[in-house]
């Protein structure tokens, strides 16, 4: 430190004139509580991603030698192979462990396991598990830094920033967009991180359900909440749907899919009440018939597709961000 | 077991320069108290020295506060069946040091203390290992399965001082309404939980904090729909009913309004939930988890007026004792309850310390009035009750450490907190079962 303060001056000028801040968080366990500088810092450097990934040498050897795990207590062939993907581009070797949560249940814990992982030395874990809080819980016992791949009802945060990037890119801007997120809110940890990344961001949330899948206090986070698809899309720039999972709609929150379809399914008709320039996208993967119609998934404004692009880029990003560089090691 | 000796109980001790405070006599004087074999003899402002005898001991308190040991209505322990959390001897060892002089040791074991020879397990053990008194309740029903009642008669007469199925609410409205008929019969007294299995299914108290941690919520109707039930219930009996644990300001209003149609009814409230709220769960901290959950900062303060006004009539430590097998697991996975013995009575002087309820109000709460509710001849100094006492320095300040705790388990809510408050002497039957150095 002492010898830089000689050429500090000269440095100072030379440097550009806006520097983000240094992303200084240790793991990535949810969007709440991160600033906007942050998630702009990561935004930007997942647009840079998304160049390097459409070239025809996609790899880098920005975190080569390093080990990625990644530990999955819930079954998802998309994230997880979005997140494998992320790591194999910037060249760390990547490992996956499929968990099943019963065979967790009958003798290890979730801190028996995670003792067992940090004591093989990984230099990034990225952790799905079904309940609320494990991911953090299991990041106390780690040395290295871990990413939340969605924890129960709580947060998602890379499919967050994936969502936003994909707003940013086919709008522009973030800023003063009307979002509507529809469907499954009570358990959805998709929209929790949304909202909170979008309001972060300076949009306008509102979420749309039948009243048993929205939470009572849910406009305490910041969002307007609509029971209606015919109020709540009139004005959108991006209709957001979520999955519903099967389970909901057997008669305990929902009467039954069909009912569910005719009035909060996005059919042609619903999109049409939306901004005429307003875009489409699903977490996936997606209930053809159930949330949304089939012409609408696959219509000119869906972008799809292209969410699931830009998650690889976010997720190389987030990975490059909590990743110390050489020499400043991980257990600190 | 640092700090705290048994000695023989002498035959005669002289306390002088006490601040007395007996919530039974709504007394609060500077005094002096003699207690012979056991036995309170004589209070008052400068007792003779002349007929005291020979051997007699004389503590001067140095004006710290004299009170009645306090009596804690709602513990759990693991004997028999789960002594890897909590036995009789280190319960008994907690109590003592948290100035719990009798505790009301919960059926909740395995096997379900639900029949007379058990009973009598719970007090023998007791009698050999516990410096404390011990007071076991009986399940209302088999298992505390909530189907059949059980032996209250005999439960009674092996010394079940009431009667509960713990941490169970007792779903069937048929079953609780022969229960608290039978159990009128003998004068019983049926404490019971309120928490809707189904409603009451979720994990934290409903609201923002658990929207926004992803965690299924305990609306608070959860806990007012059974409650309203059971008064209805013992309108219908003339049962003796007391509600364990109430959490929520419309439970306060159901008690009150049960109350003034002169039924049998008293309130208990869990020592967490005056002194804590939901926001203290932070991120997914288990040792939050305990039921009722912790509510509202409203609600909060709506339990305290409650303590305050006398509507709630007393305040418990809803002592549960788990390992990290249970406690150590993501929120939703974790297991309900949190050790509260040795914090009870410093977590209730914070409301005094904040000016929201009197000191001999909150003594009150902690010891006449569940002596009185269960029966026991202590919780007062009047002369000729039992010397159960409490030696305490209201104001001092200390911290709580995990590792300074008696209790087998470390689940506190409590860990680090700093207290004002603390017991400096132990006292049970005469015999001083702790006490603190310097």
């Amino acid at each position: 430190m002492t010898q830089s303060s000689s050429t500090s001056a000269s440095a100072e000028l030379n440097a550009p004139a806006f520097r983000p801040a240094p992303f200084n968080l240790r793991h990535l366990l949810g969007i709440e509580g991160i600033s906007t500088a942050d998630i702009t810092t990561l935004l930007d450097r997942a647009d840079e991603m998304v160049a390097i990934s459409r070239q025809v040498e996609k790899k880098r050897p920005t975190l080569s030698g390093r080990t990625l795990i990644n530990l999955f207590f819930e079954n998802s062939t998309r994230t997880q192979s979005s997140f494998e993907i992320a790591g194999h581009r910037l060249g760390m070797d990547v490992i996956n462990m499929a968990v099943q949560t019963s065979s967790v249940k009958k003798g290890e814990t979730l801190l028996d396991t995670a003792v067992t992982l940090n004591a093989m030395q990984p230099d990034l874990l990225v952790v799905r598990h079904n309940a609320a809080g494990a991911v953090e819980l299991l990041s106390q016992k780690m040395s290295c830094p871990v990413i939340n791949a969605g924890d129960g009802a709580h947060e998602h945060p890379t499919q967050a920033l994936l969502d936003a990037l994909t707003i940013r890119r086919t709008k522009g801007r973030i800023n003063g967009l009307k979002v509507a997120i529809c469907g499954d809110i009570a358990h959805s940890r998709v929209a929790r991180s949304n909202i909170h990344l979008l309001n972060a961001m300076g949009a306008q949330v509102r979420v749309i359900a039948p009243s048993t899948l929205l939470p009572g206090p849910i406009e305490d986070l910041g969002v307007t909440a609509y029971r209606s698809m015919e109020e709540g899309l009139p004005g959108c720039d991006v209709v957001m749907m979520l999955r519903i999972q099967s389970e909901r709609m057997s008669g305990d929150f929902i009467p039954s899919s069909r009912e569910y379809y005719r009035f909060f399914g996005l059919s042609a008709e619903r999109v049409a009440l939306a901004k005429p320039d307003a875009i489409v996208m699903h977490p996936g993967p997606m209930n053809r018939g159930v949330e949304i119609a089939s012409n609408i998934a696959d219509g000119v404004q869906s972008v799809i597709a292209e969410q699931v692009e830009m998650g690889v880029a976010v997720r190389m990003a987030v990975m490059e961000a909590l990743h110390k560089p050489v020499g400043e090691g991980a257990g600190s | 077991m640092k700090g705290s000796t048994v000695t023989k109980a002498p035959r005669q001790r002289l306390f002088t320069n006490a601040r007395i405070i007996d919530p039974d006599q709504n007394l609060d004087i500077h005094g002096d108290l003699l207690v012979t074999r056991g036995r309170i003899e004589a209070i008052g402002k400068s007792l003779p020295r002349d007929n005291l005898k020979k051997s007699c001991k004389i503590i001067d308190c140095k004006g710290l506060v004299l009170a009645p040991g306090l009596v804690d209505a709602r513990v759990f322990i693991g004997e028999p069946g789960g002594e890897h959390r909590e036995t009789i001897k280190s319960a008994s060892r907690a109590a003592a040091s948290g100035g719990v002089t009798s505790m009301v040791m919960m059926p909740d074991t395995d096997p379900v203390i639900d029949n007379a020879a058990l009973v009598e397990f719970v007090r023998q053990t007791a009698r050999e290992k516990s410096r404390v008194r011990i007071l076991p309740s009986a399940a209302l029903s088999k298992g505390q399965r909530g189907q059949e009642m059980t032996e209250i008669g005999l439960l009674n007469d092996a010394g079940a001082v009431a009667f509960t199925d713990g941490r169970k609410t007792v779903d069937s409205a048929q079953m609780m309404r022969r229960a608290l008929t039978y159990a009128g019969d003998f004068g019983a007294l049926i404490m019971a939980a309120t928490r809707d299995a189904s409603l009451g299914g979720g994990v934290m108290n409903a609201g923002l904090n658990a929207t926004r941690m992803g965690l299924p919520g305990i609306p608070r109707e959860a806990e007012i729909i059974p409650l309203e039930r059971d008064m209805r219930l013992v309108a219908m009996t003339r049962g003796r009913y007391h509600a364990s644990t109430i959490s929520t300001s419309d439970s306060v209003d159901v008690i009150s309004r049960a109350r003034d149609s002169k039924l049998d009814v008293s309130a208990g409230i869990a020592v967490a939930n005056l002194a804590l709220n939901d926001n203290d769960i932070g991120s997914y901290r288990t040792f939050f988890r305990v039921s009722p959950p912790l509510r509202s900062e409203d609600d909060r303060q709506a339990m305290i007026d409650g303590v305050r006004s006398g509507k709630i009539d007393m305040i418990c430590s809803n002592h549960d004792p788990h390992d990290v097998d249970t406690k150590r697991l993501p929120f939703a996975e974790a297991a309900d309850g949190a050790i509260g013995l040795e914090s009870l009575l410093a977590a209730s002087l914070r409301l005094y310390h904040t000016d929201d309820v009197p000191l001999i109000r909150i003594l009150h709460c902690l010891s006449t009035a569940p002596a009185k509710r269960l029966g026991l001849k202590s919780g007062t100094l009047a002369i000729g009750a039992p010397a159960d006492m409490i030696l305490m320095d209201p104001d001092m300040p200390w911290i709580l450490k995990e590792e300074e705790l008696r209790s087998r388990s470390r689940n506190t809510a409590f860990e680090g907190a700093r207290f004002q408050g603390r017991v400096l002497k132990t006292i049970v039957e005469g015999r001083t079962v702790f006490s603190r150095d310097g």
